[in-house]
């Protein structure tokens, strides 16, 4: 184990430490400390690496990883695994807004809640919140799975694409175009490998699903009241 | 017959003949115009402003002998590798997706053989574009179509897209005949539907977010690229300020002659700033912070010629970017192709339903038998050679001004030949001293 203490070497020195490893690297597994709610820590990671962050983050934690694992031991700011492409971000405590946004792949995982716009042009990043999102979450989700152990603010899923929204509590309204659909037993099987990912207990079957009704996929003036 | 005299027909001003064809179209199909390119209006520009040259007063250098230089640097602010350009003219940002892949290595083959840089757009980076250019510029949109942190470090810089010319406060729409299987997979969207692109970023909102989101491309990229900022036309003075204090290296001002690849008439020709209105506002935010010719400016919307060139470095720009201009060096709007655009509805030098994706000159679509038409070898050619000529002119108006580089050129070289123009470039109406705003009137 390696140890970086944020107070001593700033985000610059994380990062640049972090980004100059091989991704053959024997050294996996590094620590840091005192993240003290700074922005950008872990940033733009590509090797397969597993990080502990002990304490809150800010902004961005997490952002455009590739192949890391990374778990906040804390809560973490706005956009946490933005644009992520691939590995596990694993959130122990809440998450601001825009969690996961814009993620093309891997696992974001909240144990607690997300804020709104969760999910936001997702773009096919698996998101297990233990918790509850706030409104607009999966706004134009285009691709994944966004699971809501809790329950779902306003507007989820507006103008949602294809992506899969899978809700345990109440959903306060659905935006645009988004419905409730079919459970079926692709979805369930889904939801089960998911929430076993995240070290969930929920069981599958208590979930509702909800997506596109892929009525405004292609503009049409009768539809303008709609948006 | 009567034989009284008449009044000939007359047309109304309000109501003319392209007012009352839109009301026509309107009515018959319930939804609003959509088209390509920028602002048609008439709008004071380039045109209203004059070069005085030099006589007594000034000494001008010899055309044929004595350097003008024309290289710039971006980025000189915060980024470890600025950019060096040969001429102070760059490619605007076109997507992969609204143009063919064809006309996206045309593009980077006629930026790298003028020596300037060119700009992905919409939808991510090609390796045709990336291949083909050596200077290359890498956008950061609100919709994040083909983001990755792969193509972000294959870039020589980043550019963030708050807004453009032809629509502040406007995303975009892909419309679903130019969703080829390419694009499609590039965009993680299902072939064939719309595809929106958001007029908000979503993960940040007002510049001290947009501080944060600038902070962390650098640190992704190791502080390497310079960053851009790109905004449309509507409050430059302030909009340019807040760049600056988010921490851009550079800014880039699209004024409402900028072009778009689709977007409703009514928004182009009625929403933001002509891009001679914009640029001294910017300008005096630049100095007012101190940070002129530290933070460069890079402004687009209506450039056509080295004219245009030297009159916006004139007024304080460090750069200036075509895109429109550019499309029609590749061959877009071509008399060639008159035939075909008639059959479209319009005529060569009007053609502008570029989301429809039938471009006659293979540019503006995904149909692969009309963008084979484009030949990108010679369209870059082409391309290159326009890039020069303007290079050119600019040099030329320079030297005739007393100026060993074009960065040298200043407001005091310039009058105004409206009182419009000369209020909006804060430049003396031709004839006398008064600059309008100034002096107490």
């Amino acid at each position: 184990m390696n140890e970086l203490d944020l107070h001593k070497v700033g985000v610059r020195g994380i990062n640049s430490q972090l980004h100059s490893l091989p991704k053959n690297t024997n050294e996996k597994h590094w620590v840091i400390q005192n993240p003290r709610g700074q922005h950008s820590i872990a940033v733009g990671l590509d090797a397969p690496l597993q990080i502990d962050i002990r304490g809150h983050v800010g902004f961005y934690c997490g952002g455009m990883n590739k192949d890391a694992e990374l778990t906040i031991h804390g809560h973490a700011g706005v956009g946490t695994a933005e644009n992520m492409m691939s590995g596990v971000v694993w959130v122990k405590g809440n998450s601001s807004e825009s969690a996961g946004a814009t993620g093309n792949g891997g696992l974001l995982v909240i144990e607690g809640d997300a804020s709104s716009r969760c999910g936001i042009s997702m773009k096919g990043i698996d998101i297990v919140v233990g918790g509850s999102v706030g409104h607009m979450s999966a706004f134009m989700a285009q691709r994944g799975n966004l699971i809501v152990c809790g329950d779902a603010g306003d507007a989820l899923g507006d103008s949602i694409y294809e992506a899969r929204l899978y809700v345990k509590g109440k959903v306060a309204s659905l935006g645009a175009d988004c419905i409730e659909k079919e459970m079926r037993a692709e979805h369930l099987a889904d939801l089960e490998r998911l929430l076993k990912a995240a070290k969930r207990k929920e069981k599958p079957s208590d979930f509702r699903r909800y997506g596109s009704a892929r009525k405004l996929y292609n503009f049409s003036v009768d539809h303008a009241d709609a948006y | 017959m009567d034989k009284t005299p008449r009044t000939l027909p007359r047309k109304s001003a309000t109501f003319d003949d392209y007012t009352l064809s839109e009301i026509r179209r309107a009515a018959s199909t319930g939804i609003y115009d959509i088209r390509g390119a920028g602002a048609k209006r008439r709008l004071p520009h380039f045109d209203d402003l004059l070069f005085l040259g030099a006589s007594i007063s000034r000494y001008p250098l010899e055309g044929y002998r004595e350097k003008c230089g024309t290289n710039v640097v971006l980025g000189t602010r915060f980024a470890k590798k600025p950019i060096e350009l040969k001429i102070p003219i760059t490619i605007a940002g076109m997507s992969f997706g609204s143009l063919s892949a064809q006309a996206k290595e045309a593009l980077g083959r006629g930026a790298t053989i003028a020596g300037t840089s060119t700009t992905t757009g919409d939808g991510g980076m090609t390796p045709e574009e990336r291949g083909q250019s050596k200077t290359l510029v890498y956008q950061y949109l609100p919709s994040r179509y083909g983001m990755n942190p792969d193509d972000l470090r294959k870039a020589d810089a980043i550019e963030i897209v708050i807004g453009q010319g032809a629509k502040p406060g406007g995303g975009g729409m892909l419309l679903g005949q130019k969703i080829s299987d390419r694009v499609a997979a590039m965009r993680c969207l299902p072939k064939g539907i719309d595809q929106r692109s958001a007029c908000r970023h979503p993960d940040w909102t007002g510049p001290d977010d947009l501080e944060i989101k600038i902070h962390e491309l650098r640190e992704i990229t190791n502080w390497e690229k310079p960053i851009y900022v790109k905004i449309g036309g509507a409050r430059p003075y302030y909009d340019v300020a807040l760049a600056v204090k988010s921490g851009a290296d550079v800014v880039v001002l699209d004024g409402m002659q900028g072009g778009t690849a689709a977007t409703q008439e009514v928004f182009i020709e009625h929403v933001g700033q002509p891009t001679l209105a914009c640029i001294r506002p910017a300008v005096r935010a630049l100095q007012e912070l101190g940070m002129h010719r530290k933070v460069q400016l890079i402004v687009s919307g209506g450039i056509r010629n080295g004219a245009d060139v030297a009159k916006a470095l004139a007024l304080g720009v460090d750069a200036v970017s075509i895109g429109t201009a550019a499309l029609v060096a590749l061959g877009d709007n071509d008399p060639h192709y008159e035939a075909e655009y008639n059959e479209l509805g319009s005529t060569a030098g009007a053609y502008d339903d570029w989301h429809e994706g039938r471009d006659p000159a293979g540019i503006t679509t995904q149909d692969p038998e009309l963008a084979k038409r484009l030949d990108p070898v010679k369209a870059g050619r082409r391309l290159s050679n326009y890039l020069k000529v303007m290079t050119l002119e600019a040099q030329t108006i320079a030297r005739a001004n007393g100026k060993s580089h074009v960065h040298n050129l200043e407001p005091e070289d310039l009058c105004a030949l409206t009182v419009e123009a000369a209020a909006m470039a804060q430049v003396p109406l031709a004839g006398t001293d008064w600059i309008p705003g100034r002096g107490g009137y």
